[in-house]
């Protein structure tokens, strides 16, 4: 038993070293420049000083909150369909989800920057097409366009999961109980993916909360995120304090956003009553 | 009585495989009815055309007279209980039962009272809270038969559903659903491939095999006029022998002549003759209409089980009387213990007990063949 369990310790001795390493220590730094001035001396000034990026907050949260219900309403019926597929169809399906996965982030930015420029190849056919150019980039709308666009797939794979794993036995034995397929979806696919909308939406809430390069492409310099923010805090020395401040705000934020989904998925294992 | 349910010249084709062959069926209202086969004899695609979950490819489906081929399963008066119960895993015993109700916005105190007159028909008050994740088996079918019953249809469907309890469980819960079906009124079509289960609950049995209708019929008239050698071999235990029909009233089979009570076959026509092993009596060999050797004994409890070697044909013979292996006996049988069929396809493919020992070393002697 004791043999055992020394065992274990030593499975976990290279977790608990990249942990302090990498995850403890970076937090411990965070705190300390947090709560210090830059000349080292102990000050609430910097959490204080915060209000002045409120607004920046505000929009940040905005944003991403939008564009996770974006991704929510594109993801659900995408993830329904596929789970629905034969065997053959779902793995084509998965290779396209993933296939912008495989190419780097800053490439695809800019590959949607070229796309959706004012003079860019989406205006240069609208030009051809005599239709009216319009003007994408540089609006909130080509920011969340373009979270929606890099998080979706986090959203679509543990939905679609908690589809494919619903017995197909509950929707006939739904149907057969008087549900027509608008409350056979209602009644009994929802609540049992709750799980998968539960992680979907973490998934993509926390990214895109703190998502940095893409607001600072697509939004044209136009507009902040809380993300671009912490980034110029810490591109000179003098404000890594206000940056970690920052910083410690936004995690504490996605703390508890995270408590609040984790609450949710909680109830899904107690039995409970039926929706109206 | 009066026809609920008819099925007319159903035809259904899966991947091009025929599952279902022309199947014609009849059922009153009122009635239990048994769907008995072997696995892969359509019975269950069958129950799923009545319940909405298939569209035959050809033919009509009737309830109350009136064509439901293209009604959807939420729309028709009929409701499931489903192999493996599939109860909603998310919702407690009292919102499974309950389901029903809520989606038709039934008011809350009248759930509330439907709800316990089903828990009380299914002994399981006390279990409203429980989650279903965590029930017994038998617990969760109960479940399974109140939701289905709490709406009232005229008819319910039930796709094997014992077959995941124990033996003991089973034989409770055959008289209990016996026992509900006669209280309620409602018409039960009960699918399973379990011949005592059938015989035991059932008003109607529905014998199929091969996508095929073999028989409809009571329990009793299954058990005593099968109507060819599947089904005499499918339900209880039969020796099936080739046999020539004389004359009616006269059959000739291994080596002897007999005489039966049934008739109408034409002269010196080739039949298939069915007895069953408790309708055969133990003589002295002398005075014995056959003779054979007894190559094996198992004691059954009530009876005993002999396998006897007549004429190179084993027949299965169950008796009260005990003979001892190896023995040579003579055996008698009353005339109206001999079933005369008329050859099907079934024919010399059952109804031989040559391979029923556990020894292999008797399938070999059957392939010796002494004549007496």
């Amino acid at each position: 038993m004791k043999k055992k369990s020394l065992g274990g310790a030593l499975v976990a001795v290279p977790h608990i070293v990249w942990s302090a390493l990498f995850i403890i220590a970076p937090l411990l730094f965070v705190l300390y420049y947090t709560f210090t001035s830059p000349e080292g001396g102990f000050t609430f000034d910097n959490i204080l000083g915060l209000t002045e990026y409120a607004d920046i907050f505000r929009t940040s949260i905005e944003m991403s909150i939008i564009a996770t219900f974006c991704c929510f309403l594109i993801g659900y019926p995408l993830a329904y369909f596929i789970a629905r597929s034969t065997e053959r169809q779902k793995k084509i399906f998965m290779i396209l989800l993933m296939l912008p996965m495989w190419t780097n982030l800053l490439i695809r930015t800019y590959s949607m920057m070229a796309i959706l420029d004012d003079g860019g190849f989406l205006n240069s056919i609208l030009l051809a097409l005599d239709l009216a150019p319009v003007h994408i980039v540089g609006t909130k709308g080509a920011v969340i366009f373009g979270i929606v666009y890099d998080f979706f797939p986090y959203m679509v794979l543990p939905i679609y999961t908690a589809i494919e794993k619903i017995d197909r036995r509950l929707l006939e034995a739904a149907s057969d109980l008087g549900c027509s397929n608008a409350q056979v979806m209602t009644q009994v696919i929802l609540p049992l993916s709750k799980s998968g909308i539960v992680s979907g939406i973490t998934m993509v809430f926390v990214p895109s909360i703190s998502t940095f390069y893409i607001s600072q492409k697509l939004g044209g310099g136009t507009f902040e995120l809380i993300g671009d923010t912490i980034e110029r805090q810490f591109q000179s020395y003098s404000t890594y304090n206000i940056g970690a401040a920052i910083s410690l705000v936004m995690m504490i934020l996605i703390l508890i956003s995270l408590a609040i989904m984790n609450r949710f998925s909680d109830g899904e294992e107690t039995a409970g009553r039926l929706k109206r | 009585m009066q026809k609920i349910i008819e099925l007319h010249n159903i035809i259904k084709e899966f991947d091009g495989e025929r599952i279902l062959d022309n199947i014609d069926l009849d059922i009153y209202d009122k009635e239990f009815i048994t769907i008995l086969g072997p696995s892969g004899c359509g019975k269950t695609t069958t129950l799923r055309i009545i319940g909405g979950f298939e569209t035959p490819d050809s033919g009509e489906c009737l309830f109350d007279g009136k064509r439901i081929n293209d009604i959807p399963a939420y729309r028709r008066n009929v409701n499931t209980v489903f192999q493996k119960y599939a109860l909603f895993p998310h919702l407690n015993v009292f919102e499974n039962i309950a389901f029903a109700l809520r989606l038709k916005k039934v008011p809350e105190d009248e759930i509330i009272r439907r709800v316990r007159e089903m828990l009380d028909m299914v002994a399981l008050r006390g279990f409203e809270h429980k989650n279903v994740n965590y029930l017994s088996g038998g617990q969760q079918q109960r479940v399974a038969i109140a939701r289905a019953l709490i709406s009232h249809p005229r008819v319910l469907l039930l796709d094997e559903p014992l077959g995941a309890l124990d033996l003991k469980l089973r034989k409770d819960m055959q008289n209990e659903l016996k026992h509900i079906q006669q209280r309620t009124g409602i018409t039960f079509i009960y699918v399973t491939h379990d011949q005592e289960e059938a015989l035991t609950m059932s008003d109607t049995v529905v014998v199929m095999a091969d996508g095929k209708i073999q028989q409809v019929g009571t329990p009793i008239d299954i058990y005593n006029e099968p109507v060819n050698a599947f089904v005499a071999d499918f339900i209880g235990e039969s020796n099936i022998v080739d046999g020539v029909m004389i004359e009616d009233g006269r059959v000739r089979f291994s080596g002897k002549e007999f005489v039966c009570v049934d008739g109408g076959f034409g002269k010196n026509e080739a039949v298939d003759v069915v007895v069953r092993p408790e309708d055969v009596d133990f003589v002295a060999p002398e005075k014995g209409m056959l003779v054979g050797t007894v190559t094996s004994v198992t004691f059954k409890g009530v009876h005993y089980e002999f396998i006897v070697d007549i004429g190179g044909f084993k027949w299965m013979i169950q008796s009260t009387d005990f003979v001892d292996q190896d023995e040579r006996v003579g055996i008698s049988i009353d005339p109206d213990a001999i079933h005369i069929m008329k050859k099907s396809e079934y024919s010399g493919k059952y109804g031989d007990y040559s391979s029923f020992s556990d020894e292999l070393d008797s399938l070999s002697d059957a392939d010796t063949v002494e004549e007496e």
